[in-house]
């Protein structure tokens, strides 16, 4: 079991308070089994990618809700890319159909939107994180 | 994520040389437990014996990770490199955690700080070995001080105080009145006393109440014979009140420990506390083993058909394990 103790960084990325829905999905990993390292409001790439080093963690999980995705969502997988992380990157809260394809164009493991159930949720990471493996 | 590109010999020495990311995999084989944790708990022990160990501990809510975040804003800024432990309950339900003791920390951490947060996981014991293994490998990478961070005395399997060189107990206003102060545990334990939250009202009565209780460890002849009256730091955590006379706190701590020779002796303590976790684990599995194997079975059949007593089966047992580690 201890292998499959998968551990991800949940994050708001900037400046966004939306914080209702990064906390039902940290629950739902946490039920999942998964270790949940929850950072919370107003973080920066630089942040994430620290906390991501220190907690050697299997995934970063970013909610947006401020319309940032298309800046911010570049921005994160560059900060990734130059620390030399191998680990996914998902996206999760409001992002129009329309921008989905070119979030996954640059490497964006997943993207959940609305109306995402706990199952689908789980699956995603723990399908993202062993993708890597 | 893979390990088999990094071997832990190299990953020692990459973190040794500063490469946080090394440590953060380290730290990782270390919870995984097993062999593997064995190899980074022995390169860490070589090289560890250098640090202050800071326990943390109180209620959950009392503050104890915000508290940690001004300890930490502290001690970066004189120049020194603090590594945080926030150990935190897995579910026992699913083995999941939420670890969310960053949040009061991150803010406040400054550039050569590391914070690892640790999930108690289910597995019996594991954390009493991953632990210590954790703060040597601290230790090693030159972090001083390590600060452990955990909810109350064994309530985790995590003796924060036979850990820590100095424990911190956490207290807020409102937690019971002076009866309670005095019952055993937690208590007992402090080296040092935080009232957090102080602003609350109430604040100057738990003071008092703790005040009183170290009174009567005077009256009582508890206090001539350690030589140590722990301080009571009045702090309020959100607004970084308090944080500098904890740390100054500390370091009479500190003192006091080394002139009276106490620091070797909890030293000493703390190596056979980590000898006899790895003991009692060892003895553990090898007798889940005998149990299961042949003449384990045989055993067990014997005293099912009450020909022989459980503790004659238990005793049978041990003597041919000891047969086999001879």
């Amino acid at each position: 079991m201890s292998d499959q103790q998968y551990r991800v960084i949940l994050a708001k990325l900037g400046l966004d308070g939306h914080d209702r829905g990064i906390k039902v999905v940290a629950r739902i990993l946490r039920d999942a089994g998964m270790e949940v390292i929850y950072l919370g409001l107003r973080q920066t790439t630089a942040s994430i990618i620290a906390a991501a080093e220190e907690e050697d963690a299997d995934a970063i999980g970013l909610s947006m809700h401020n319309a940032g995705h298309l800046t911010l969502g570049p921005k994160m997988m560059e900060a990734i890319s130059d620390a030399g992380l191998k680990i996914p990157l998902i996206i999760g809260g409001i992002v129009p159909d329309e921008d989905i394809a070119e979030l996954e164009k640059i490497g964006i493991a997943a993207i959940l939107g609305p109306g995402a159930s706990a199952e689908e949720v789980a699956a995603t990471v723990r399908d993202a994180i062993s993708a890597r493996d | 994520m893979s390990h088999s590109d990094n071997s832990i010999p190299q990953l020692f020495e990459q973190t040794l040389s500063g490469e946080r990311r090394s440590l953060g995999k380290l730290l990782s084989i270390i919870e995984k437990g097993g062999e593997p944790a064995d190899d980074v708990a022995g390169l860490a022990h070589q090289k560890a014996g250098n640090t202050h160990v800071i326990g943390i501990t109180g209620a959950p809510g009392s503050g104890k990770s915000t508290l940690t975040g001004r300890l930490i804003e502290n001690i970066s800024k004189i120049g020194k490199k603090p590594a945080v432990l926030a150990v935190d309950p897995s579910s026992p339900l699913t083995g999941g955690a939420i670890l969310g003791d960053r949040i009061r920390m991150d803010d406040l951490a400054g550039e050569g700080s590391f914070i690892r947060s640790m999930a108690t996981r289910g597995h019996s014991g594991g954390l009493a070995l991953a632990v210590p293994a954790a703060i040597q490998l601290f230790d090693a990478a030159q972090y001083n001080p390590v600060i452990i961070e955990t909810v109350g005395v064994g309530q985790v399997e995590v003796d924060v105080a036979g850990t820590a060189d100095t424990t911190v107990v956490v207290v807020t206003p409102g937690m019971g009145d002076a009866v309670q102060a005095n019952k055993a545990g937690l208590l007992e334990v402090a080296d040092i006393f935080v009232v957090n939250k102080s602003d609350r009202p109430g604040a100057n009565d738990t003071r008092r109440d703790l005040d009183l209780m170290l009174d009567l460890g005077h009256l009582s002849g508890l206090e001539e014979k350690t030589g140590y009256r722990p301080p009571i730091i009045m702090a309020n955590s959100l607004e970084g009140e308090g944080a500098e006379e904890i740390l100054t706190a500390i370091e009479s701590h500190a003192s006091h420990l080394a002139e009276s020779g106490s620091f070797q002796i909890r030293q000493e303590q703390r190596t056979l506390m980590e000898i006899q976790n790895r003991l009692e684990l060892l003895i553990g599995s090898v007798s889940k083993d005998a149990l299961q194997s042949e003449s384990g079975k045989l055993i067990i059949s014997e005293v099912l058909d009450r020909s022989i007593s459980p503790s004659e089966a238990a005793k049978s047992i041990a003597s041919s394990i000891i047969k086999d580690f001879t």
